[in-house]
């Protein structure tokens, strides 16, 4: 049985998108209206289960009257609104700001990026050998997840998830300023020394693989990751009688992660840390027991 | 909520400083030594204490003033009297230049090496004391000294300020500047010369007075120099508090009334009708409402709004009581930039005794009138500029913009209705209302009305503020400020304004007649600079402030800034076609930047590179 959200029924606006006359329920964003028409506005900051930071600026979108562009992803939709997303003035800053984040980071496992690269035509080397990068090392301090900053594109998406908008634990937060900002537990201590639940919810939510599951780390230095060759399977968590819906990625009949379904409406897609990583007694072989 | 601390204990200082601040802790749940049999029974903190999370900032301050940093003890134990989480604190901690997470000697001297600063030496005193006294950062003798952004006294550059923390905090002024006198100021602050008075830097009433372009006598300038700033009295006895008198006749949307129809606009570079926004804010039906008036005062070569407060700090109260009573607030927050110590004190003096004497407080001068002013202090960060920042700032979160809609008038401060104004747009309320609307409208252009404050900077012989009717032209101001004999270029509205050559003269100082020109009033920052200067330099110094004052929050200006400032590092030495590959690069990391930032910053950090290249053929 799926469960079927009830909300008052929202009235409908009249907006132009690309020219083409649509409708959509008031207090929606511009980007679900374009989802909605079926077009592909590329994102990185919002999430299905949090209120985007707009602040990676890939899904801006034109509209008309506005001096700059607007982050399709926190705009509200209004009535009469003229909305063009595929601009040259949108696509250039939508180049940019690929360029800006491939150039300074490591994008080599944000899904989608060299897709969106390529379409746009960005070049992120034309800054030079020596433009300036995140330049950080994986941060190990733990058996459970390893913070790979040298992957963080700022998207706030952890912090949001880790604090108000999801887990209340606030273990991090975003310290510095400009360039040199970061995500950071207090006084940059280790995990282990921080707020931290190991609930996995930031993991959840990170958009780049900056955050993973230690077993995804290590599996891709050793080269023997391979998604291709997992299984998802999504069943329920036997820990406690809350019953989340755990997806199981298995490789080689080892589960090497775990997510949840974002459209489940209890969890959307949070766990704890038994739910999250406590799987190994599921595959406690023979051979791993001595 | 459940918030997980450190073991980090802080000193008996550190615990005083915020104590001070706060009071002594209630209870061991707030970090109180002692844990009490009430202690085991019920919790406390929770929301109360997180409804204090805006006093965050002040407890920062009140650390780096005691100690001169920020420990771990001590600010675990400022985020467990306030119930912030510790990870947060630490981010709002490491988001201000002014405060340090690392150790580091009790005196801090800034020395300031921005625009107006560069153009008159700057480079000169800092080659100085690295020789004499060691690299910028590097601790010795009890002291460190630091390169800084503009610190708001251009009209005495290149200048520096010293900071020393202890129990009684020190600030020294050392403008204009040279080694031997920063040296000198950071092994004694308390010792070091008094600061010229405030009317120093008017050149319009000294004795090298030059008449003003209109004939007029000076607006908002007039009480400077001529009042004692700390007596309340003198203030009374030269028109003070006549403004509010009128406006308590007026009534509220009478007082919007007049102000929408003199046809202010704001003085903070966007030139919104202030009238407009009052009303919006006024008509908000959420409430409580809030003024808060943006002090922070932080656009390289801008320093008219610490001049009307060190001269004329009553006109400011009186001014933010007017704006509270006509937008319906009864609480102001006057947000204060960090380097402004004596301006910092002479409000604080203001204050307390206007609010002695019934011209602040539950009964404003007796017409029923509930209305407060709290100074907040920023500490180190431009952004903190913006409205939406401010907020943030204030609010004890990182002082990072949010976006808009909502506007500040629906979901401001505390996400209550809020006015945010500048200094000098509070300032013009009240010769409109001692005027009334017609007369002061009669001032300036149809468009722009009534005087604007111009900060002269760079090399001219009487740098300064001057107060000018609105449509003077450039030329005449120039001629007042006395221009250099070979003039390069005038970088009009600061850092995030934009260059004019020397046959563009004749612009009209006018939002309308500026924006006409491709260019704009901005702050009222007018830095001349003569032909002797590098203009490579001084916009790798621009491209500079933008990188280390971006907030780092969206792509486009975190990491735009950055290449910018690269970019313009490869081309200083280069010309002509050597240059055009990187020219076309910042084109469109700028158009970017102007497109898709959230806030101001980011779409105004690449302007005055832009009209550098394309009106002085920077570059060719």
């Amino acid at each position: 049985m799926t469960a079927i959200p009830l909300r008052p029924p929202r009235r409908l606006v009249d907006l132009t998108l690309d020219g083409e006359p649509v409708r959509a329920p008031e207090d929606s964003t511009l980007l679900d209206a374009c989802r909605a028409a079926g077009k592909d506005i590329p994102t990185l900051c919002q999430g299905d289960t949090l209120t985007p930071k707009n602040a990676c600026r890939v899904c801006v979108v034109e509209v008309e009257g506005a001096r700059t562009l607007a982050p399709a992803c926190s705009r509200r939709v209004e009535q009469g609104m003229e909305v063009r997303t595929d601009t040259e003035r949108a696509r250039h800053s939508r180049k940019v700001v690929l360029e800006l984040l491939a150039s300074s980071t490591d994008m080599s496992t944000t899904p989608r990026a060299a897709e969106w690269i390529e379409e746009y035509g960005a070049e992120p080397d034309r800054f030079g050998a020596d433009a300036a990068r995140v330049d950080e090392e994986p941060k190990v301090d733990n058996d459970l997840y390893v913070r790979d900053y040298d992957k963080c594109i700022l998207c706030y998406k952890c912090v949001d998830a880790c604090g108000e908008q999801w887990q209340n634990t606030f273990a991090i937060a975003v310290a510095g300023r400009g360039f040199d900002a970061r995500i950071s537990t207090e006084h940059d201590a280790p995990l282990t020394d921080s707020a931290c639940v190991y609930c996995g919810n930031c993991i959840e939510v990170c958009p780049t693989g900056a955050l993973s599951f230690k077993t995804e780390f290590d599996m891709r230095e050793a080269g023997t990751w391979n998604e291709a060759a997992q299984t998802e399977t999504t069943t329920v968590c036997a820990y406690c009688g809350v019953g989340c819906n755990l997806t199981l990625h298995v490789q080689e009949n080892e589960i090497v992660k775990v997510t949840s379904p974002h459209d489940n409406p209890v969890t959307h897609g949070n766990l704890c840390i038994k739910g999250r990583f406590g799987y190994q007694h599921v595959q406690n072989h023979a051979q791993n027991r001595d | 909520m459940d918030l997980r601390f450190g073991d980090s204990k802080p000193t008996d200082e550190e615990r005083a400083a915020i104590d001070a601040l706060l009071g002594p802790p209630e209870s061991a749940w707030e970090g109180a030594d002692d844990r009490t049999d009430t202690d085991l029974r019920w919790a406390r903190g929770g929301r109360e204490a997180r409804e204090r999370r805006d006093l965050l900032l002040p407890g920062l301050h009140a650390l780096n003033d005691r100690v001169g940093w920020i420990s771990e003890g001590g600010l675990d134990y400022l985020c467990r009297r306030l119930t912030v989480p510790p990870a947060e604190g630490y981010g709002v901690a490491t988001f201000y230049a002014m405060f340090a997470v690392k150790p580091r000697p009790a005196t801090v001297v800034h020395v300031c090496t921005d625009l107006a600063c560069a153009a008159r030496g700057s480079a000169q005193v800092c080659a100085d004391l690295e020789r004499d006294v060691g690299p910028a950062g590097s601790a010795g003798s009890g002291a460190v000294w630091q390169p800084s952004p503009c610190l708001g006294l251009c009209e005495r550059a290149p200048a520096a300020l010293a900071l020393r923390a202890g129990e009684t905090p020190q600030a020294a002024v050392v403008a204009p500047a040279t080694a031997g006198a920063v040296a000198d100021a950071a092994s004694a602050p308390h010792e070091a010369a008094a600061e010229p008075p405030a009317v120093a830097a008017v050149p319009q009433t000294g004795a090298t007075s030059a008449p003003l372009a209109g004939g007029d006598g000076l607006v908002l300038l007039r009480r400077i120099g001529v009042v004692d700033p700390g007596s309340l009295d003198d203030y009374r006895a030269h028109g003070g508090y006549a403004a509010l008198r009128r406006a308590f006749a007026l009534g509220p949307a009478g007082v919007i009334q007049e102000v929408t129809e003199a046809g202010l606009v704001g003085r903070g570079g966007a030139a919104f009708p202030t009238g407009r926004k009052w009303s919006a804010t006024a008509q908000q039906p959420d409430h409580p409402h809030y003024l808060v008036c943006n002090a922070d005062e932080s656009e390289p070569g801008t320093f008219k709004d610490r001049v009307l407060m060190e001269g004329d700090p009553y006109a400011l109260i009186e001014a933010m009581t007017v704006a509270g009573y006509a937008t319906g607030a009864h609480r102001g927050y006057l947000y204060l930039r960090g380097e402004y110590p004596r301006a910092l004190r002479r409000l604080r003096t203001a204050i307390d005794r206007a609010r002695s004497r019934g011209f602040l407080g539950k009964d404003v001068m007796g017409q029923g009138f509930a209305f407060d002013i709290e100074i907040r202090r920023g500490a180190g960060a431009y952004i903190c500029g913006e409205e939406t920042a401010i907020f943030n700032s204030i609010e004890g979160r990182r002082g990072e913009p949010r976006s808009k809609p909502p506007f500040p008038v629906e979901r401001g401060l505390f996400g209550k209705p809020t006015a945010v104004n500048n200094v000098e747009t509070l300032v013009n309320v009240l010769p409109i209302l001692i005027e009334g609307a017609q007369a002061y409208a009669r001032t300036g252009t149809d468009t722009s009305t009534g005087t604007k404050l111009f900060c002269v900077s760079g090399t001219v012989a009487r740098p300064g503020v001057y107060e000018l009717p609105f449509g003077a032209t450039l030329r005449e101001l120039l001629e007042l400020a006395g221009p250099p004999e070979s003039l390069r270029a005038v970088l009009l509205g600061g850092a995030a304004g934009g260059f004019v050559r020397p046959d563009e003269l004749d612009v009209p100082l006018t939002f309308e007649g500026t924006r006409a020109a491709g260019t704009t009033l901005g702050s009222g920052v007018v830095l001349v600079l003569d032909e002797g200067v590098e203009l490579p330099r001084i916009l790798l110094r621009i491209a500079e402030f933008f990188r280390d004052e971006s907030c780092g929050q969206c792509v486009p200006c975190r990491v735009g800034t950055v290449r910018q400032e690269e970019a313009l590092h490869r081309l200083k030495d280069r010309t002509g076609a050597a240059a055009a590959g990187d020219i076309a690069l910042l084109r469109e990391v700028g158009q970017a930047m102007r497109d898709a930032s959230i806030c101001g910053l980011g779409q105004t950090a690449w302007n005055a590179v832009e009209s550098a290249i394309d009106r002085l053929g920077a570059f060719k």
